[in-house]
């Protein structure tokens, strides 16, 4: 009952979190749809990755792969099939989730660094094929976008044809904010199902193979299937955020595969937290908002934003905050990476931890307990 | 010591109710205020454009100078400075007070030549800027991504560089306009140059950047020399930003062709050229032929990247800063007054796209995109710099004089690296709106986006 009771109150508080983030970001300019509809759907890749590495220790490289599987598999869906989003998401899941099996399949025979390794040539591998070699279906660097005169087989009876048709869901419209509403659902009920995983018997297995799989081996499990499953779930949760990246966006590029966006997830989950239920969200979120927020600022904002300062000082720190955005975003995210890492190994969910520690939060212990 | 028994839950949850509540008028009313299209200035003193640049990846050199053009722009039609080509475009409806009365301000986003990081930074520009026009771009696919975008969204978009015909030819829209010229008219620019220069009897060998601009300009190339009687050897294609060709250029040397036709653009074309020249290409002499290379689309950017190695090698060229006429000068010198050197081709693009844009809105009376996409179709202006220039109403593609050009042999100055060989009028290169490379589009409706 404690337990259920707490899985309650939990989904509530993230269901009323994220429903909400139109709100609460908009302070700090993060309130506008293609953002919130990022921090869903990378939240959700985030999340499924955590089902794989923050639960059972594998570190993989190579799930950029299944996000851009989903993508493809969502956007010819859309070219093909009709613009109604449920059989693109059906489509790019199942086609990612056929791809992890084989992927896993192979790279699960091996553990740790060898796995990595595996995995992540294995993703350059289906990068460089979407790139050039299967140019006819992934229309190489360019990336695949619909056209009008695409088939569109099931709605060829109810187009109204005149100009490019947009994704919907049963005619409501999958861009702005409905499309985020709609992905904050699917972020939703996946954190559901994630908590579900992580408290189920079958995630205490994967609990147990993160903290010693040969003894698991000894006591007689079989920890294979349960490896590949773990690998399947997480690229399928890959290809869900892929295929409902396609949604918001009918576009897919093969840069979505590079091994960047797979380093990408991998820090995503670090920085929040590797093995919490929460953490690959906020690293998720944290990350986007970097990628987004910082990088649009330049001198002029910048000077706009010191505008309070006497004139001397307003340059001299426009001048030493220059670097770190614009252009030079990504030297703002290593730097903070660099501290989370140093200072809180854990996470920012380890952070949260210790600040609750430190003003004897007695309520009760935090919910998801991070190793 | 007693406290209330509110535990952290409650408290939680309380707030998000509210929160909730206090948010729902925001969602269901955000119509109420709904304007005839997707970010109209309305009585604002102010109007926002988005300019969408690559500023880190291979194009990253032509991205900062798209941004210096962009900046003066906003500068001459805000009425600051000494006002540059808006004294010598003509017609011109604009007033240097701004757009119809409204100070221009912008944005800025990184594109990273990628096409997804292009169309976040243009919908962050779109929803939470309230820009109502994004120009930029430095490669095509990114500029096709995002011409796609705009047309979804509903605002107007100016393309920068962007050369592959796709981008008015099979994946043109109504919203997108481009002013740079395209692969084919450089392959109708060079091929009589180069037969003069060369002969008939040539092999040619491909290197060709792996996207739409690369696959677009080497059938254009292609189809124009094999018109003068050359052959193709082969056509590689290779992956942009790949850094290092070597592994490309090693299989020309045996391959019996005369002639290297480098397809690539920015910082890959200063590498596969250089790399081309030292593994001596350039020295062999085949079928009795000395060894060429052809760089088709040329800009000063790359090569004073390339150095030496650019000395007499044929290109094309959309505009360069030591054309003689009226508008280009008045360009080079505002431009060599603000950053102290003289505007790319890049450059020039991006500042005659932002003019052409706010003088369009100006003779339209309106920033709405469909009235504005009226004053552009079929607009006939001079004094930019390309002669007299027209934007065809059938693609939106502007039409007007290619320059041919060769690397200097004693250039004068670090910037002085270009020659122009030849103006190509713009009857030779003027192509119907059906011709091959470019059939299979449509323009579409146009799209004021929903406010």
């Amino acid at each position: 009952m404690n337990i259920m009771k707490s899985e309650i109150g939990m989904m509530v508080v993230f269901t009323i979190v994220i429903l909400t983030m139109p709100l609460w970001l908009a302070p700090i300019g993060a309130g506008y749809p293609d953002l919130l509809q990022k921090f869903a759907i990378f939240g959700l890749f985030a999340i499924g990755y955590n089902i794989l590495f923050g639960l059972t220790g594998y570190l993989s490289f190579g799930h950029a792969a299944f996000l851009g599987i989903g993508s493809y598999a969502a956007v010819w869906s859309f070219k093909l099939l009709t613009m109604n989003v449920l059989p693109a998401i059906l489509f790019g899941v199942v086609c990612s989730g056929i791809f992890a099996f084989c992927i896993g399949y192979v790279s699960l025979r091996r553990s740790g660094i060898y796995f990595s390794i595996l995995t992540l040539a294995f993703a350059q591998m289906s990068y460089n094929l979407a790139y050039s070699v299967l140019t006819p279906i992934t229309n190489g660097e360019t990336g695949l976008q619909l056209t009008i005169n695409d088939p569109r087989i099931l709605d060829a009876a109810v187009t109204s044809a005149t100009g490019l048709p947009s994704t919907t869901l049963f005619g409501l419209s999958m861009s702005g904010y409905s499309g985020f509403y709609f992905c904050a659902v699917v972020l939703i009920i996946g954190f559901f199902i994630a908590l579900r995983i992580s408290r189920s018997p079958f995630g205490l297995v994967l609990k147990g193979i993160k903290s010693n799989q040969t003894r698991m081996k000894y006591t007689g499990f079989n920890t294979r299937p349960y490896m590949i499953t773990a690998f399947v779930i997480s690229g399928m949760y890959a290809g869900l955020a892929g295929s409902l990246m396609a949604v918001t966006d009918p576009l897919a590029g093969a840069e979505r595969m590079q091994w960047t966006a797979s380093g990408e997830v991998v820090l995503m989950t670090i920085l929040g937290g590797a093995g919490t239920l929460v953490g690959p969200v906020l690293g998720a979120g944290l990350i986007k908002y970097f990628e987004n927020i910082f990088s649009a600022f330049n001198d002029k904002s910048l000077h706009e934003l010191f505008s309070f300062l006497p004139e001397i000082l307003e340059n001299g720190v426009v001048a030493i905050i220059r670097p770190f955005v614009g252009e030079g975003w990504h030297l703002m995210l290593g730097l903070l990476f660099m501290l989370i890492i140093i200072f809180l190994p854990g996470g920012v969910m380890k952070g949260i931890d210790r600040i609750k520690t430190k003003f004897g939060s007695k309520s009760e212990k935090p919910a998801e307990q991070s190793e | 010591m007693k406290q209330p028994k509110i535990n952290r839950r409650d408290v939680l949850k309380g707030g998000a109710a509210l929160g909730l509540a206090g948010a729902a008028p925001m969602f269901f009313t955000r119509n109420a205020y709904a304007a005839s299209y997707l970010n109209d200035p309305g009585n604002a003193a102010t109007v926002t454009l988005g300019f969408n640049v690559p500023q880190t990846g291979a194009y990253a050199d032509e991205g900062a100078d798209e941004l210096r053009a962009y900046e003066l722009a906003v500068q001459h039609i805000n009425g600051e400075g000494d006002g540059g080509m808006l004294n010598t475009m003509q017609p011109s409806a604009l007033k240097g007070n701004g757009i119809l009365g409204k100070k221009v301000e912008y944005v800025t986003g990184d594109t990273q030549t990628k096409s997804d990081a292009a169309r976040a930074s243009a919908k962050r520009m779109i929803e939470k800027d309230g820009a109502v026009m994004i120009t930029g771009g430095s490669s095509s696919g990114v500029a096709i991504a995002v011409q796609g975008l705009c047309q979804e969204a509903g605002v107007i978009f100016m393309a920068g560089l962007t050369h592959s015909n796709d981008t008015t030819g099979k994946d043109k829209r109504r919203n997108g306009f481009r002013h740079f010229f395209n692969g084919y008219m450089s392959g109708q620019a060079l091929g009589p140059v180069l037969e003069k220069a060369y002969g008939k009897e040539r092999n040619a060998y491909h290197l060709t950047a792996d996207y739409t601009w690369g696959w677009t300009q080497e059938a254009s190339i292609k189809a124009s020399t094999e018109n003068i009687g050359w052959k193709t050897n082969n056509t590689v294609k290779t992956p942009v930003g790949a850094g290092d060709f070597s592994q490309y250029i090693t299989p020309v040397l045996n391959s019996g062709a005369d002639t290297l036709i480098l397809n690539h653009y920015g910082k890959d074309m200063i590498n596969s050229l250089t790399q081309a020249v030292q593994f001596g290409l350039r020295d062999k002499n085949v079928n009795g032929n000395d060894f060429v290379i052809v760089v088709p689309l040329y800009s000063r950017l790359m090569a004073q990247g390339a150095g030496e190695n650019v000395k007499g090698i044929f290109g094309s060229t959309n505009w360069h800063w030591s054309l003689p006429d009226e508008g280009s000068q008045a360009f080079v010198k505002s431009f060599g007054q603000a950053y102290g050197f003289p505007p790319s081709q890049a450059a020039h693009t991006c500042y005659v796209q932002a003019l052409l844009y706010a003088d369009a809105c100006e003779r339209a009376g309106t920033f709405m995109p469909c009235e504005v996409v009226g004053a552009l179709e079929g607009h006939k202006f001079d004094g930019m710099g390309n002669g007299p220039t027209e934007y065809r109403a059938e693609d939106h593609q502007c039409f007007k004089d290619v320059l041919v050009v060769k690397g200097k042999e004693n250039p004068s100055s670090q910037f002085d690296v270009l020659e122009v060989v030849e103006v190509t009028p713009r009857a030779q290169v003027e192509y119907a709106p059906d011709n091959e490379f470019f059939a299979g589009g449509d323009l579409g409706p146009c799209n004021n986006g929903s406010a």
